[in-house]
């Protein structure tokens, strides 16, 4: 039996969170992070650390087997509630040998098994369960539908094939099947593995919300922007004047929108230009922008603007004060309009920072982490020959159990497909 | 009127191997067939075993049935294929002599107690309320029993194509079983259809075997059998040809004249298996395909073409069996046909093999929708020992995913259905690197030993060598050397300081056993037989640990059986469409139920929380 973790508390910002480890190794495992437990179902502060960095500071509470919610030895983490600090911890819990995050229901299953729970409770616990269920659906979907989608779908075929080339030198190996696919499957091993690296290093929800999300403000010169980011940063950050085209460069500025980290940009306006340096400006300006989280699109008139507004993206009328029109308008200058565009922004990002829910993205991480694992030894095996092909076939295997909350179920019978579609089997 | 405990219909692979299965339990069994001397006859290809059909084979034996051991008795060319990959995906295979497994066969029924074999046909079944009672035969003859296992292959509504002529029948030269189909009719069983083929037959004294190239059986013959050491009869070696441009050119030219691509078949054929059709029209870049010529015996003439089967007119097939390489000359004796069968949804099936709706009624082999003899032999093992089980009010036995190829199977059967013929592949078993042929005895021996039917000589055999290997990996797990020692005798390890035991060094690939005697020269107790045995499981030992955790949760997910009835209405906590979809689909234990699309973990506490209610209940 393994030792499963997870977050029992509800996700996000809050005072404090709770985080379960049940198993055999649930002492051990949590030992490994706060040196010595206290004595069970007595409270003990403890600082948590993971090689020598301080994690957080937490009380821990320990339930001896038989005398716990699941029936087995629990481990209660009850840490401070910031969304990274959860993260931190969750991510040095799925380091240690023997300790996985929880399958949805999990300890619910193990409670039950154990006889602690009867169906009553259960009953009981279901609609919670289920909730949790459907919200990892929806965050599986999020990740299917957006801009992530074409990309899993990319590596899901790849590996696929991968898997499927392999397969079909062990199962047909009596058959008109290329002898060597080594080349094709190191390719595609390479290609999913490059691919998985580049997401790993991007969408850790608990350094976008440590980080803090970027909104910039874009529009044509001299629509007003560098004075809308003084009003909202409270100081003069950003040199004004009437001459347009003053922004030259990305201006940063840090602060603190509802308790989210959020570094402002105010860019160089969007115009075409002949000037050299700032047509430098306007490209780094667009490329900023696009890579922002949020968009707040400030225009000057009846003018279009250069770059197109994305879902989601704020559009507000500036120079409120000279010319007031319908829709959100704002003045840097008068303060004007300044309370709802900030409204309107954190409402934005809260749905971000919802979105990238950090028990899911958590999740995602450490099924990524695996399949690049057995991904590199699918690679050696590859290398080693094809009287190890068996070995990589199930090192991909794992790879793509691994990635089924993201890829979907890669079944036997889509390998088949893959053979019959490539190859011509049938002797 | 005769009573029996098991009637089996048929004796083909499926029901041979059922009454042998059953009558090995020692029921009291009866085969009824239309021809006595058709028992073990050989309908396609004459070869047994393959990729994961040689792993069945191992199976089969392993729970001393008779397939492995008829197969070594008519093998004339050995071959292990994938014998340069690693021993999990090894399979034996062998082509056989016809009618040396058919004497085989029929010598091994002849001699089994408790079996005796009737000829006749079935018409109909006994009924006894909603449950099956024994079979009326055709001659107006009533047999009793307490089980029926029907392996009745493609003879339900078979159709014969060649072209466009087609005609009723099960197999060429028989007829199909027309009153029994209209009898399973009326028991409103969901039923689909499919089709195979086969290849023209050659006169083998008419192919020029000088010019072509042959493919010799291996030099040092794998066999079946845990009881055998080497093949009984004389080896052969096969020749190869290939397809032509030429002989593409005739099959396109006639594509429309052949049953299938003209239209007159609706049965779905198995992608594995094309048609010489298939493959011109699908591969159209490739310009040429094997052709194996297998003997079918050693004084037999007659050739089976492996690799050109086909529902063309018979003239088309001389024209294009002609064209291709070495059979300019050839003379056809039998022209190859397509055959469309009925086939039961075996999702209708419990892990019994047992109909669930028609208690008594077991079914096995291409009935269910399955392809090939070993499958087929396999199914009607299960049900075999479950009919014999069944008749003396005993519980059924299940076999496991995770530890055997026939649990993968039956378990793919009755929880997804078929879409193709079904056939067994390596990859299809997710425990693929345990369950492996050489392993297949150590998996499975002892559970036939406790289910009573596996006989004193195997039994013997087994415990002898069980207690070999036990002793023989005691010792290497014993046996410690420091990576310095293992370095003094040539065995490349890190030298990390970590001592490591005989068994964990010979998981090393570059490590030999040999290698193991020079350093420990006790270790030479152990014998090469076992030293063998001993390095294959060393070799995926830290693969089979990983896996361990997995299998043993499917497992614990098999073993909670849901009865028939379940109440799914009382646990309001499911939602609707999820209660309607475990409705329809009746999941016969929670691991079926996890299938389902669309059950969410939720919904399996739940039916779990339910389970171990009723549980509780019946016990207080």
């Amino acid at each position: 039996m393994d030792t499963i973790f997870a977050l029992a508390t509800a996700r996000g910002k809050a005072g404090v969170a709770v985080i379960r480890i049940s198993g055999p190794q649930a002492k051990a495992g949590s030992g490994a992070l706060c040196g010595t437990l206290p004595a069970p179902r007595q409270a003990g502060l403890r600082k948590l650390r993971l090689a020598g960095e301080e994690l957080d500071e937490a009380v821990v509470l320990v339930f001896e087997e038989g005398a716990s919610f699941t029936g087995e030895e629990i481990v209660e983490l009850h840490i401070h509630g910031a969304v990274a600090t959860v993260s931190a911890v969750l991510r040095a819990l799925g380091g240690l040998d023997g300790l996985r995050l929880a399958e949805p229901g999990e300890f619910t299953r193990r409670a039950l098994e154990n006889g602690r729970l009867d169906l009553a409770q259960v009953e009981g616990l279901a609609d919670l369960i289920e909730a949790e269920t459907e919200a990892q659906r929806k965050q599986a979907l999020r990740v299917l539908s957006g801009a992530v989608g074409s990309k899993v779908d990319a590596w899901r075929a790849d590996l696929v094939r991968a898997a499927a080339l392999i397969e079909a030198t062990i199962d047909f190996a009596d058959e008109d099947v290329p002898v060597d696919v080594s080349p094709e499957v190191l390719d595609l091993i390479g290609r999913v593995s490059g691919g998985i690296a580049t997401e790993l290093r991007g969408i850790s929800a608990g350094e976008r919300v440590r980080e803090g999300f970027e909104v910039a403000i874009v529009g044509r010169p001299n629509a007003g922007k560098s004075t809308l980011l003084n009003a909202l940063a409270g100081r003069e950050a950003a040199i004004t004047s009437e001459v347009a085209g003053t922004t030259r460069d990305v201006i940063e500025v840090r602060m603190d929108l509802a308790g989210l980290a959020v570094t402002l940009l105010d860019t160089a306006g969007l115009r075409e230009t002949e000037d050299v340096v700032e047509s430098i400006g306007i490209e780094r300006a667009i490329s900023r922008a696009k890579a922002a989280d949020l968009r707040v699109f400030l225009l000057d008139g009846d003018e279009v603007p250069l770059i197109a507004p994305e879902p989601g993206d704020i559009v507000a009328h500036g120079k409120a004060d000279l010319a007031p029109r319908d829709g959100l308008c704002v003045s840097g200058k008068t303060g004007a309009g300044i309370d709802t565009l900030i409204a309107q922004v954190t409402t934005r990002l809260e749905g971000l920072a919802a979105g990238a829910s950090v028990m899911s993205h958590e999740r995602h991480r450490i099924s990524l982490m695996r399949a690049q694992g057995a991904m590199e030894s699918a690679r050696n095996e590859v290398l080693a020959g094809s009287e190890r092909a068996e070995l990589a076939a199930e090192d991909l295997r794992t790879a793509a159990r691994a990635l089924e909350s993201v890829l979907g179920r890669v079944d036997v019978e889509h390998l088949l497909d893959e053979i019959f579609a490539s190859f011509c089997i049938g002797k | 009127m005769k009573h029996f405990d098991v009637i089996v219909v048929g004796g083909g692979h499926a029901g041979t191997e059922a009454a042998h299965a059953a009558a090995r339990m020692g029921a009291q069994t009866a085969l009824v067939t239309l021809r006595a001397d058709a028992i073990g006859v050989m309908s396609c290809n004459p070869a047994i075993g393959g990729l994961g059909k040689g792993h069945l084979v191992r199976e089969i034996d392993a729970l001393d049935g008779v397939m492995g051991r008829v197969a070594d008795m008519a093998g004339i060319q050995f071959r292990l294929l994938n014998r340069r990959k690693g021993p999990a995906v090894r399979g034996p295979r062998a082509q056989a002599d016809r009618k040396l497994y058919r004497e085989a066969m029929q010598r091994e029924t002849a001699l089994q107690p408790n079996l005796e074999v009737i000829e006749g046909e079935v018409s109909d079944f006994r009924m006894d309320g909603g449950r099956i009672a024994g079979v009326i035969l055709a001659d107006g003859s009533d047999l009793a029993s307490r089980a029926v296992i029907l392996t009745s292959g493609t003879f339900l509504n078979g159709l014969i194509h060649i072209g466009d002529k087609k005609r009723p029948g099960g197999r060429i030269g028989d007829k199909p079983s027309v009153a029994l189909a209209e009898r399973l009719k009326a028991l409103e069983l969901p039923l689909g259809r499919l089709k195979t083929g086969t290849p023209p037959r050659l006169d083998g004294r008419t192919i020029r075997w000088d010019l072509l190239d042959e493919q010799p059986g291996d030099e040092d013959p794998v066999v079946f059998s845990f009881l055998h050491r080497e093949p009984f009869a004389r080896q052969i070696a096969c020749g190869i040809t290939h397809t032509n441009e030429k002989t593409h050119e005739v099959i396109r030219a006639n594509l429309s004249r052949s049953a299938m691509y003209g239209g007159h078949i609706e049965g779905v054929g198995p992608r594995y298996c094309p048609s010489i059709e298939d493959k011109v029209v699908r591969f159209a870049d490739k310009s040429a395909h094997q052709v194996f010529l297998e003997p079918e015996g050693l004084d037999d003439d007659t050739v089976y073409p492996n690799g050109i089967s086909t529902s063309l007119p018979e003239e088309v097939q001389a024209e294009y069996v002609r064209s291709i390489y070495g059979l300019e000359e050839v003379r056809i004796l039998q022209p190859g046909y397509a055959i469309e069968y009925d086939y039961v949804d075996p999702r209708a099936l419990t892990a019994a093999l047992e109909l669930r709706e028609v208690p008594g009624l077991y079914l096995a082999g291409q009935i269910n929708g399955t392809t090939g003899y070993e499958e087929a032999a396999a199914q009607g093992l299960v049900a075999g020992l479950n009919a014999a089980r069944a008749a003396r009010d005993e519980a059924p036995h299940h076999f496991s995913r995770a530890n055997s190829y026939i649990g993968v199977m039956i378990d793919d059967l009755i929880t997804r259905g078929v879409s193709e013929p079904y056939r067994m592949f390596t990859s299809r078993a997710e425990f693929r690197l345990s369950l492996r042929a050489d392993n297949a005895d150590q998996r499975l021996t002892s559970t036939g030993i406790e289910l009573g039917c596996v006989g004193e000589t195997r039994q013997r055999a087994f415990g002898e060598k069980m207690e070999k290997l036990t002793a023989g990996r005691d010792l290497l797990e014993r046996s410690i050397l420091t990576p310095k020692q293992a370095r003094e005798h040539g065995m490349m390890v890190n030298q990390d300081g970590e001592k490591r035991s005989a068994f964990a060094l010979l998981s090393f690939a570059n490590i030999e056993f040999d290698q193991l005697v020079a350093a420990l020269p006790e270790l030479s107790a152990i014998d090469g037989e076992t030293a063998e045995q001993l390095a294959i499981d060393a070799l995926y030992a830290n693969y089979v640990q990983r896996q361990e955790e997995d299998a043993a949760a499917i497992r614990r997910d098999e073993a909670w059986e849901i009865p028939t009835g379940f109440d799914y209405d009382a646990l309001p906590s499911l939602s609707n469409e999820l209660r309607g979809k475990l409705k329809r689909a009746l999941p016969q234990t929670l691991g079926h139920a996890a299938k389902v699309e669309g059950v969410t973990p939720a919904a399996l506490t739940l039916i779990l929380a339910k389970l171990k209610q009723m549980r509780r209940a019946k016990s207080a």
